[in-house]
């Protein structure tokens, strides 16, 4: 039987269709669900309300994480230390009390794979390639880098796939990003994403599903994938894909609820089916050259406001439309810079390091190796790094990266989304300024007032030395580097 | 789900592109465990603004909010939906809605009307003097005494949102196609 080609989105997307309406509107199924503390109440409450239950408790996991304060969990007799918000401690209360009632898979929040719900689900092989993927989260876009489809859902849709396993959508448009070439020295897939942001705009994206292609990607790690795939959201695409590969399947194998034995062998050759067909036709296409990235930071209050470090914040006036134009204005007003001053010029407060856009092993060891040997730098009040699950605390600490980071004057934190969203204790005061590796540098997004500048894990690690924005190249010797190559 | 035909009020003006879900209900107010409430911290950050759209006595009780491009991007909470409807808020009017955030106002029966950015500029200017009102039945935005703006929408969302139907009702009539894909996946 022949077949039209198909895109990866094509191809998942009719592996999971129950029904479909006339108008083209289709019953979805769902093969995986994260649930967390902060999206998942109301919609218990509509469960019992209705007096309905969970349909497959065995394909939803739960992780408290929004919530959790990143300072020690137990005392020193081992006891759980509780959470000083009542309202937090509310929330989390209510979670472990839905989770018991309703049978639901619960890591608890001082078990060792506790940890941000996006880190937690790749880690532990509950989010499988070919899967659908969702959770009450705008960032669930992440686990597209393992090659599922994957989005983030309001709480009525919390409900409707605890009560019916399903979500009632229809299929999107295709966004092809094609990247070819070799990251420079110093540029990491945030800068990538930030920058591919920056060019498509916060609604570049908005109702496709972004598949990212090329060589670029290819070689990138599937860490490095998970940050691209993450802050699709960022550019309003729900869903960001890579098509799984040898790399995929290498981090997967052995994950505690991965397929084993034959299992596994059949699951890897259903996944080498993974990829979009030669002569399938994305609805739209742009290529970027890898080559062209330089490190790059945010310097506005939306993540399409990105410039290069070598670069300057940009004129108001410069904008293509009035909209644009006052909306910049607005934000160097909040953000507290000038027009045409120089990125590098732009002292900072705080650090933050970790999130699910950047809380992994691989960042806390590309920070780490600029940290190695150097202090934090005069004017920086704080300095944190939150380890993205308990897992990768663990692991970094095999790795002594822990006393890279205390010895250069950061924080070393239990994990959880910390300083990335302001509802835990981790906030940047009103008008002071945050270096951070999270997604969203929104107005009030770090806490009322906060201003905050996006940049990859290196670049976070170069402010925190010279308490500026950075170019962290100069600092580790680009030329030295160049050089030796 | 609250059933919707048809709003008609004052509106408040929001220009503004990239309207997010933090601006429209900060992080610290997403402890709740309740849906209701949440409107007295609506667009708090806009609020400390003495003048602001939101609390100038004129709009009190405004069923209608027209904003710039891409509303309601960023989070998926729907705490955004919730505390626009705890506000009063039944239609939001804007060239252009985050996907998510679109799917959490029609949830919640509120209509997201998406107008072309003229339009929505005309109306900026209209609806400062006059009343706007949201015809789903219709598919028309009117502002004053002027011509009807006439909007699309899903056929679906539409339906649903007209009769206010229960969407997990409306699933669980399909529930022996899910018990049969089950089988077909070996689940």
């Amino acid at each position: 039987m022949s077949q039209s080609p198909r895109t990866l989105y094509e191809k998942i997307w009719d592996a999971h269709v129950v029904a479909r309406r006339d108008d083209g509107t289709c019953l979805i199924y769902i093969d995986r669900h994260l649930v967390h503390e902060v999206t998942s109440p109301q919609a218990f409450e509509g469960l019992r309300m209705a007096g309905r239950t969970v349909r497959r408790p065995d394909l939803t996991l739960a992780v408290a994480d929004h919530n959790l304060p990143t300072t020690a969990r137990v005392d020193r007799s081992g006891a759980r230390i509780p959470i000083a918000d009542p309202a937090s401690r509310e929330q989390l209360a209510a979670l472990e009390d839905n989770v018991a009632a309703f049978g639901v898979p619960y890591i608890d929040a001082n078990a060792a794979e506790q940890g941000i719900v996006h880190v937690v689900g790749p880690e532990q092989g509950f989010t499988l390639p070919g899967t659908t993927v969702v959770c009450g989260d705008s960032h669930t876009a992440a686990h597209g880098a393992l090659g599922a489809l994957a989005f983030g859902i309001g709480t009525s849709e919390v409900e409707h796939v605890l009560a019916t396993q399903t979500l009632m959508m229809k299929p999107s448009p295709t966004l092809e990003i094609r990247v070819d070439g070799t990251l420079g020295f110093g540029v990491t897939p945030k800068d990538l994403i930030l920058a591919i942001i920056g060019r498509i705009g916060a609604a570049g994206g908005s109702g496709h599903v972004i598949e990212y292609r090329g060589s670029t990607f290819a070689e990138m790690s599937v860490e490095g994938r998970l940050t691209c795939a993450n802050m699709s959201i960022e550019a309003g695409a729900r869903s960001g894909l890579i098509a799984p590969d040898d790399k995929t399947f290498a981090y997967l194998r052995g994950r505690p609820m991965a397929p084993r034995g034959q299992d596994w062998l059949r699951a890897v050759e259903q996944w080498r089916l993974l990829a979009t067909d030669d002569g399938a036709r994305f609805d739209r296409s742009i290529w970027i050259d890898a080559s062209e990235i330089a490190p790059t930071v945010t310097w506005g209050t939306s993540p399409e406001d990105v410039a290069p470090i070598t670069g300057i914040v940009p004129h108001p006036h410069s904008f293509d439309s009035q909209a644009k134009s006052d909306a910049a204005r607005r934000a160097l007003e909040y953000m507290g810079v000038q027009a045409g001053q120089r990125l590098q010029d732009i002292a900072i407060e705080h650090v933050f390091i970790g999130s699910c856009t950047n809380g992994r092993i691989e960042d806390l060891r590309a920070a780490a190796e600029v940290l190695k040997g150097r202090k934090l730098g005069q004017g920086i009040k704080q300095a944190i790094v939150v380890p993205g699950s308990g897992l990768v605390k663990r692991q970094a600490e095999a790795e002594a990266l822990d006393r890279i980071f205390i010895d250069a004057g950061f924080e070393w934190r239990e994990p959880g989304c910390s300083m990335c969203l302001a509802m835990n204790p981790d906030k940047v005061p009103p008008g002071e300024r945050c270096a951070s590796t999270s997604n969203r540098n929104f107005v009030g997004r770090q806490g009322p007032g906060a201003r905050t500048h996006l940049m990859s894990p290196p670049m976070a690690a170069a402010a925190a030395v010279t308490g500026r924005l950075t170019d962290v190249r100069d600092l580790v010797g680009y030329d030295a580097a160049k050089a030796a190559a | 789900m609250t059933p919707f035909t048809r709003v008609e009020g004052r509106a408040y003006v929001l220009p503004q592109i990239n309207v997010d879900t933090d601006l429209i209900i900060p992080a610290e107010y997403l402890k709740t465990i309740r849906r209701s409430g949440l409107g007295r911290h609506a667009f708090d950050v806009l609020r400390q603004t003495p003048g602001n759209v939101f609390d100038d006595p004129v709009n009190r009780g405004a069923p209608i909010l027209i904003a710039g491009e891409n509303f309601g991007c960023g989070s998926s909470r729907e705490h955004a939906a919730w505390a626009l409807f705890d506000l009063g808020i039944r239609a939001v009017i804007a060239p252009s809605f985050s996907d998510i955030f679109a799917s959490n106002a029609f949830k919640n029966g509120i209509v997201a009307v998406e107008l072309d950015r003229a339009c929505v500029d005309a109306l900026f200017l209209c609806a400062r003097q006059h009343t706007v009102c949201v015809d789903l039945e219709r598919m028309s935005v009117t502002c004053g005494t002027g011509d009807p703006a006439s909007f699309t929408m899903d056929p679906f969302r539409r339906e649903c949102l007209l009769a206010g139907l229960d969407q997990i009702a409306l699933t669980l009539t399909h529930e022996p196609a899910i018990r049969d894909h089950e089988i077909r996946i070996g689940i």
